[in-house]
């Protein structure tokens, strides 16, 4: 049964990456800690190209969860100078919600402080999911290269207010380091350990998840939505609810992993995340990826690292150009993704 | 920013694919240009002719990459969705971007003889270039020579076929593959023209075929993907828009290109000239 | 008895084209209704805008004596009114029996109703059964031949366990010994249901077989509305609708170009 393979691959994964941690070399370290928080992103990305759509945005909430993630107190404040520059009555919903929405940033931080790598996760997830939310509102109605383009627009729209924000290093960004794991202080070695076998399990655990939403009730639907929009609206169901919970749904994931790059590389600035060439490298590796598993993602995010480390290193004159015949070949010959290698795709007439 | 939107549009409009290798030909239109014109300049011949050089340099660029990235890979790719060719189109951007830094160089080049030689004009206190007016001047030139060629002549009778419906131009026998063909290779040398006149305004240097895409994209959104008048409406509104946001606040100016762009499409989800849908069931 | 489905002085124009004009109708419970006319007389836009895909230039469209006017499909569906369509609409990289699944789950889910998966795939079944689908279940919707993907597309609408079932050109594309068979099918699964049926259909014979009432479109309007054996033999009918086809053996080849 294809459902149990996947949950024993990614149990042996999980076990594998856990077990040999702490004899890998210092870039064997990273390299895997980058291809998890990559293939995060990209689960969130396949799921909303099963549903039919493709985001060159995602960018957006991967910078916001880097940026949540390194600077929470910063965030916290700028939230509550937010809301207390509409003092006016009327404005009270809008204080309510932010008030709320900063309220909650402050409860996580509270038991383990900013710098402890639970609260770094869960305060992207938890801003990528408000973010989310409010602006799935508006893209879900749209599709195509509409979507695209709108979800291009906000990441772009992130990324120049970010660069005109010095409080948050404007270009530059900034710095930050992991001190601490759920209150258990961290040594720099073992902070980087720790960041490799939380990536880990938050891998499998987004996995998991995915993998079994997928065969529920909405992730069915997700597919249905994208053959035929029109006939699922005339059996009685809300294409637009489903596509805003994907979005949601793939804002977090993608939050997530934005946090747990900020952790492993120790530095967030606009340029490498709210940029669209980091949307079109999160696009370019579903593309390479497909969307037959769960466990694809990370493959693709494997190879397009492993590529572009090797380019940068033996051809840096030429990386951009090894990638970009990496990607052709990809296109050309392996239309399904990576994943048709192992098993042969469904594919309509 | 006209004269590249046009292209891109046109490209859109008439092949469905959003070109992100359009950069690439504007920059190697720059690229090549300011070679060509500075080598020109800088053997004494007829500095008026430089212009000339400029032109020349573009359409040539335009002729010779846009045949060969159509007929040698776009070509076998139109079967595909929109997203995996407008992914491809950014794998050729890619490998263009280092194509032209293995043969230009990494330095920045500045021919700025072209732009300084026309001088200044002024209205009242503000003070222009001349060579600002030359290049509205041929961007008004050749959006009313494309609106003519499209509306009178039978070849763009024939694109505005294709444009409006593929399958139907085919079943009446249009050669559909050349349409693209021509359609390409036009749409690569307005790029690449584009580049060649605004090089002397500024240096050339790397980066600048990705800097540009990302405003021809708001500019080629706003006004309605594969709308000529919309590309020209949504040229002007982004150029506007950029002026002020220059000379208000600097720092806002890519910022608020896109915010127009999320407000336009909140408005009119499919741009300001969006043709209308027809029936599906 | 209140009309299961009125339309009252629907219109709807596009523009300088009038694609219905002052239609006035009430449907009986239970009945089977055909809509005849040659192409482009109002007969999808009748459906159209009785689904919500088209909102009236003015007008009212009533069910059970509520105004569902101006609603969209999910709605319309939800309350108990669902249609096939002239070009089937499936799920293309979905097979047949997840068609269906999908399908059944969505009805479930929007009448609310208490559908356990269990109850969900014996539903399934009866569909393929009734459908005789059944050597067809694994297979993708993108591969069907054309006929099975119309049988495929009326199942789904019906698995939506509607009170108004509506069925635009059930039996195009369809070979003409089949469509009887069709037909039969399609009837035999509805009627054990206490279903309302109206059907769009370009073969006279069908319409004559199975409906109780005929509608007739021209231009847009209703041109004759009565039992088949009178509005068959109408003068104008026979001019504006039959008339267009010379003798009955054309009628599948006009009905499949449509």
């Amino acid at each position: 049964m294809r459902r149990d393979r996947t949950l024993l691959y990614l149990t042996a994964a999980l076990v594998i990456l856990i077990a040999i941690g702490p004899v890998l070399p210092q870039w064997a370290l990273s390299f895997v800690s980058v291809v998890l928080y990559l293939g995060i992103v990209v689960l969130g990305m396949a799921l909303l190209m099963r549903t039919g759509l493709v985001s060159f945005g995602q960018g957006l909430y991967y910078c916001l969860g880097a940026y949540a993630a390194g600077a929470t107190p910063v965030l916290i404040g700028l939230v509550e100078s937010f809301g207390r520059s509409f003092p006016q009555p009327q404005w009270m919903p809008l204080r309510l919600v932010l008030n709320a929405f900063s309220g909650a940033l402050r409860l996580i931080q509270t038991p383990f402080g900013p710098s402890d790598l639970l609260t770094m996760v869960l305060a992207g997830a938890l801003l990528a999911v408000a973010v989310a939310a409010v602006l799935g509102l508006l893209l879900a109605r749209y599709r195509g290269i509409f979507f695209a383009m709108l979800s291009l627009a906000f990441s772009m729209i992130l990324y120049g207010l970010l660069v005109r924000t010095s409080e948050l290093g404007s270009t530059d960004g900034f710095g930050l380091s992991v001190k601490s794991f759920a209150g258990i202080a961290l040594s720099s070695h073992w902070a980087r350990y720790t960041i490799y076998a939380f990536s880990a399990v938050t891998a499998f655990a987004c996995a998991i998840a995915l993998h079994r939403y997928s065969f529920s009730y909405r992730g069915r639907l997700a597919g249905a939505i994208r053959d035929n929009e029109l006939r699922v609206e005339y059996m009685g169901a809300s294409v637009r609810n489903v596509i805003h919970l994907n979005y949601i749904i793939s804002a977090a994931l993608a939050g997530v992993g934005g946090a747990l790059m900020a952790a492993t590389i120790g530095h967030v600035d606009p340029e490498t995340t709210a940029n669209w060439t980091t949307s079109g490298d999160f696009v370019f590796i579903t593309i390479l990826s497909g969307t037959g598993s769960v466990l694809a993602p990370f493959l693709g995010a494997g190879i397009f690292e492993a590529v572009r480390t090797f380019a940068l290193q033996y051809v840096p004159n030429t990386w951009q150009m090894t990638l970009g015949i990496t990607m052709l070949l990809v296109i050309m010959f392996l239309p399904d993704g990576l994943w048709s290698v192992f098993v042969r795709q469904r594919r309509s007439a | 920013m006209f004269v590249i939107a046009v292209g891109l549009t046109l490209i859109y409009g008439v092949m469905k694919i959003l070109n992100v290798a359009h950069g690439s030909m504007y920059a190697l239109g720059a690229y090549a240009a300011s070679t060509f014109a500075g080598y020109w300049l800088s053997h004494g011949y007829a500095p008026y002719a430089s212009y000339a050089a400029l032109v020349a340099a573009a359409l040539l660029v335009g002729l010779v990459a846009g045949p060969i990235i159509e007929r040698g890979l776009l070509r076998f790719m139109y079967g595909r969705d929109e997203v995996v060719l407008v992914l491809i189109t950014y794998a050729v951007f890619l490998i263009l971007e280092d194509v032209t830094k293995l043969v230009f160089g990494v330095d920045p080049i500045l021919v700025a003889e072209p732009y300084g030689m026309l001088g200044n004009f002024r209205i009242g206190e503000l003070v222009y270039p001349v060579y600002s007016l030359v290049l509205v001047a041929v961007s008004v030139l050749a959006g009313v020579a494309l609106a003519l060629a499209l509306n009178h002549t039978r070849q763009g009778k024939i694109l505005r076929a294709v444009i409006h419906d593929r399958e139907m131009s085919m079943a009446l026998g249009i050669n559909v593959s050349r349409v693209y063909f021509v359609t390409f290779t036009i749409g690569a040398m307005l790029a690449a023209l584009g580049g060649a006149l605004t090089a002397p305004t500024t240096s050339v240097q790397l980066g600048i075929g990705a800097e540009v895409i990302v405003l021809a994209f708001a500019i080629v959104v706003i006004g309605g993907l594969g709308s000529l008048s919309g590309a020209a409406l949504g040229a002007l509104i982004v150029g506007l828009v950029r002026s002020a946001a220059v000379h208000y606040r600097p720092e806002v100016e890519l910022f608020s290109v896109y915010m127009v762009m999320a407000v336009v499409l909140i408005v009119r989800p499919k741009g300001l000239f969006a043709a209308p849908e027809a029936r599906k069931i | 008895m209140t009309p299961v489905l009125e339309a009252r002085d629907l219109n709807k124009s596009f523009g300088a084209v009038t694609a219905a004009a002052q239609i006035n109708v009430q449907i009986e419970r239970d009945s089977v209704v055909g809509l005849i006319g040659s192409n482009g007389a109002g007969k999808t836009t009748f459906i159209n805008l009785v689904t919500g895909y088209l909102t009236p230039t003015s007008g009212q469209v009533l069910y059970l004596g509520r105004e569902i006017t101006g609603l969209n499909p999910r709605r319309i569906t939800q309350l108990g009114i669902c249609r096939s369509f002239q070009i089937p609409q499936l799920f293309n990289s979905l097979t047949v029996s997840e068609n269906l699944a999908v399908g059944a789950g969505i009805a479930a889910r929007s009448a609310r109703r208490e559908a356990s998966e269990r109850g969900q795939t014996a539903q399934v079944e009866q569909l393929i059964e009734r459908f005789s689908l059944r050597g067809y279940a694994g297979q993708l919707a993108g591969q069907l031949p054309e006929g099975v993907r119309k049988l495929l597309d009326i199942a789904m609408a019906v698995a939506g366990r509607p009170k108004v079932l509506l069925l635009d050109e059930p039996t195009s594309g369809v070979s003409a010994e089949e469509k009887f068979r069709l037909m039969d099918m399609v009837m035999g699964a509805l009627t054990a249901e206490g279903v309302t049926v109206l059907f769009v259909e370009h073969d006279m014979e069908i319409v004559g077989r199975y409906t109780h009432r005929v509608l007739a479109f021209y231009e847009g309007r209703i041109i004759a509305d009565g039992d088949p054996a009178t509005v068959l033999n109408d003068g104008e009918v026979r001019r504006y609708v039959i008339g267009m086809q010379n003798h009955p053996a054309h009628t599948e080849s006009t009905g499949a170009a449509h």
